[in-house]
């Protein structure tokens, strides 16, 4: 597929065309009133209103949860007009519902919620909004929309889909190509996603078959131990799609003892020492497909926006949208560098 | 209740099954009946194994790997059954594994290197025991609550020293003794390890005074203060020898996979305490064996293996787990009643 060859071509591509569209209509509407969307308040650096943001999260216990502490964290730092009131982060339901509760007690003007089970928590959002405090809800959803104002979060099946056209293009023109795919935690609805996405690119791709799919648990011991199993299971295969770039430091232990290096590792989410590997590349791993953690800086940024009464620059409406998933990037040699500051220890 | 249940049981495993040929008795008389039933469902799998996926499973290298993946958790296993026998249990094995690795590999960062590691993640794994055993033995806390509250804290540790960051090891000594080039007339150096402590632990539970006062201890603590053992003392140290188990363990973990993360030995405690129970360990103490216990870390290792060769799914193998455990118990308790 082209916008894998030419992702930033694409990009900026959609720029201009973006930018086109907004010059036209700005001309469009010179000769009338002022045009609607010049009256938007849209966002922007310089200090306005003062607004308190409360930030609960589940407990870092992952590089990936680490790094979206960091985000929201260092991205509320950079307005001199928000003040972040960030809870302790907690798996527990029923002490992340108590820590929410006190933020609202505190009257903050918007909340950004992250939680550790998005249909646990919902009746917790649902009391925020009915108190008037409007939910940033990041990456694990809500029951009901009623229960945020705002939807922002990463896109699995995108994962899975990317991933899948990558590995698919590569091995383009070679007959009977293998894949096998170190998932996740199966519990999680999120892997059943990410593979969902993987099967469904492979069927753009009729050379290619999955001939082994093994779950790990997303940690390092968890992926050195399942894929040590997957490389003695198949002695030959030509691509491996690792669902977390967490377990690919085992998974990439495993192949190292292995002695293997007969196929192309993409990996997931965007660790900084997957993007280190495939700078270097001098190894298996050629690509990762990004979940990004700079979510949460965005969330941020939203939340900011909406305490303030504004929009989002570069759009057109009034306010912010109800919802935003994020694009998860292929991430090879070509352009690890542009993302190399966002990957995450 | 141990006290009148486990010696009877014991001498009654010695008593070979009823209508067996005279030379089968005989060969009975010398051998577990026990360890002789594990041996079956090792062999048991074995067959499935290489009849589902020959060419996978019965080659040099899946051996290797097998056993290499036995290491960590059967030294921990180790550990496990001197506390099981002694009428205990240490919640907390997995908890002190992830705390020793990251706390050894946030060393390894600063650059102490190879013995930095190795001594690092031991003094953390006996450290951890010192506290288990002087809240058990001295604190008269229940073994249950002392390494419960030990998971929780040393869990809790892990995650503040890391941050939730995987600390990745560089330190090539350290790495290089999980590559291929590092095995020794083909057995990698971690499996080396887990014999060794397989042997240590065999001739220490079966041949000293510190063998023998642990079942006694784990038999009836009452008979075996009266007997002038120091009750507390032996359990002092028992908490310390599994400490020091999972110490070693964290070292191998750092080996294999090459990094230290506060998720390492995650559910270590039940894995350990299954096999340990699979192998004939009693779980109100003062019976089991070490051979008992490796050979149910083994079996574990083995069906875990024969799924991932199978290409079975995590569900299907978690069923088939529960369901093996029950099978291998029920097999057992056939074997020990059929006299």
């Amino acid at each position: 597929m082209p916008e894998f060859t030419s992702r930033r071509g694409l990009l900026f591509g959609t720029a201009a065309v973006g930018a086109g569209a907004l010059l036209t209509g700005c001309t469009s509407n010179e000769s009338k009133d002022e045009p609607a969307a010049n009256d938007q308040p849209a966002a922007d650096d310089k200090p306005g209103k003062q607004v308190t943001i409360g930030f609960a999260g589940p407990q870092a216990d992952h590089g990936w949860l680490n790094a979206i502490n960091d985000n929201a964290k260092s991205r509320a730092k950079k307005y001199s007009d928000v003040t972040l009131e960030i809870t302790e982060g907690s798996n527990d339901t029923a002490q992340q519902i108590g820590q929410i509760e006190t933020l609202i007690n505190k009257k903050v003007d918007v909340l950004v919620i992250l939680p550790a089970d998005g249909k646990a928590l919902t009746q917790v959002g649902l009391k925020a909004m009915r108190a008037g405090i409007p939910v940033i809800n990041l990456d694990r959803i809500f029951n009901t929309p009623q229960a945020y104002r705002c939807w922002i979060g990463g896109d699995n099946y995108g994962m899975g889909l990317n991933a899948g056209h990558y590995i698919g293009e590569k091995l383009k023109g070679k007959s009977d190509a293998k894949v096998i795919e170190l998932a996740g935690l199966d519990n999680l609805e999120l892997t059943k996603q990410r593979t969902q996405g993987f099967d469904d690119a492979l069927k753009n791709y009729p050379n290619i078959k999955k001939v082994a799919r093994q779950a790990a648990e997303f940690t390092v011991e968890s992926g050195q131990s399942k894929m040590a199993q997957l490389l003695q299971a198949q002695s030959k295969f030509d691509a491996l799609w690792n669902h977390d770039d967490d377990q690919g430091v085992g998974a990439l232990r495993a192949i190292e003892q292995a002695g293997r290096d007969d196929f192309l590792m993409v990996g997931g989410a965007g660790a900084l020492s997957a993007f280190q590997a495939i700078k270097k590349d001098d190894g298996v791993l050629k690509a990762t497909v990004l979940y990004p953690p700079t979510m949460a800086a965005s969330a941020i940024d939203l939340a900011r926006v909406l305490g303030q009464g504004k929009g989002v620059g570069g759009m057109a409406e009034f306010e912010i949208p109800a919802s935003i998933t994020l694009y998860s990037a292929v991430v090879d040699k070509d352009n690890v560098d542009q993302y190399m500051s966002t990957g995450f220890k | 209740m141990t006290q009148h249940a486990s010696p009877p049981r014991d001498s009654t495993d010695k008593v070979p099954p009823t209508g067996a040929a005279p030379a089968w008795r005989g060969l009975m008389a010398h051998a577990d009946v026990r360890t002789l039933s594990l041996l079956g469902v090792l062999a048991a799998l074995i067959l499935i194994g290489g009849i589902t996926k020959p060419d996978e499973f019965l080659d040099t290298r899946n051996l290797q790997l097998v056993l290499t993946q036995a290491s960590v958790i059967g030294v921990v296993t180790v550990g496990m059954t001197f506390v099981i026998i002694s009428g205990g249990i240490d919640l907390s094995v997995g908890a002190i594994v992830a705390l020793a690795s990251v706390w050894a590999t946030t060393v390894a960062t600063q650059e102490y290197g190879f013995a930095g590691i190795l001594f690092t993640a031991v003094i953390v794994g006996v450290g951890c025991g010192l506290v288990n055993g002087v809240l058990i033995a001295y604190g008269a806390m229940v073994p249950f609550i002392a390494t419960l509250a030990m998971l929780a804290s040393a869990r809790g540790l892990a995650l503040q020293i890391t941050d939730g960051k995987t600390q990745i090891v560089t330190i090539p000594s350290v790495l290089d003794l999980g590559e291929r080039d590092a095995y020794v007339l083909g057995i990698p150096p971690l499996v080396m390890v887990f014999a060794v402590v397989t042997i240590i632990g065999w001739l220490v539970l079966n041949r000293t005074t510190f063998g023998r006062r642990t079942v006694a201890v784990g038999g009836n603590p009452e008979a075996a203060r009266l007997a002038g053992i120091d009750v507390r003392r032996q359990r002092l140290y028992l908490y310390l020898l599994s400490g020091l188990c999972c110490g070693i363990a964290a070292f191998l973990l750092i080996i294999l996979s090459g990094s230290g993360q506060n998720t390492n030995g995650n559910l270590y405690e039940l894995d350990a305490i299954a096999a340990a129970i699979i192998g004939g360990t009693l779980l109100t103490g003062g019976r089991g064996t070490i051979v008992g216990s490796v050979l149910g870390v083994l079996i574990f290792t083995t069906i875990t293996n024969i799924f991932a060769l199978n290409n079975l799914q995590s569900d299907v193998q978690q069923i088939a787990k529960g369901a093996i455990i029950v099978a291998a118990v029920l097999v057992q308790r056939r074997t020990a009643s059929t006299t």
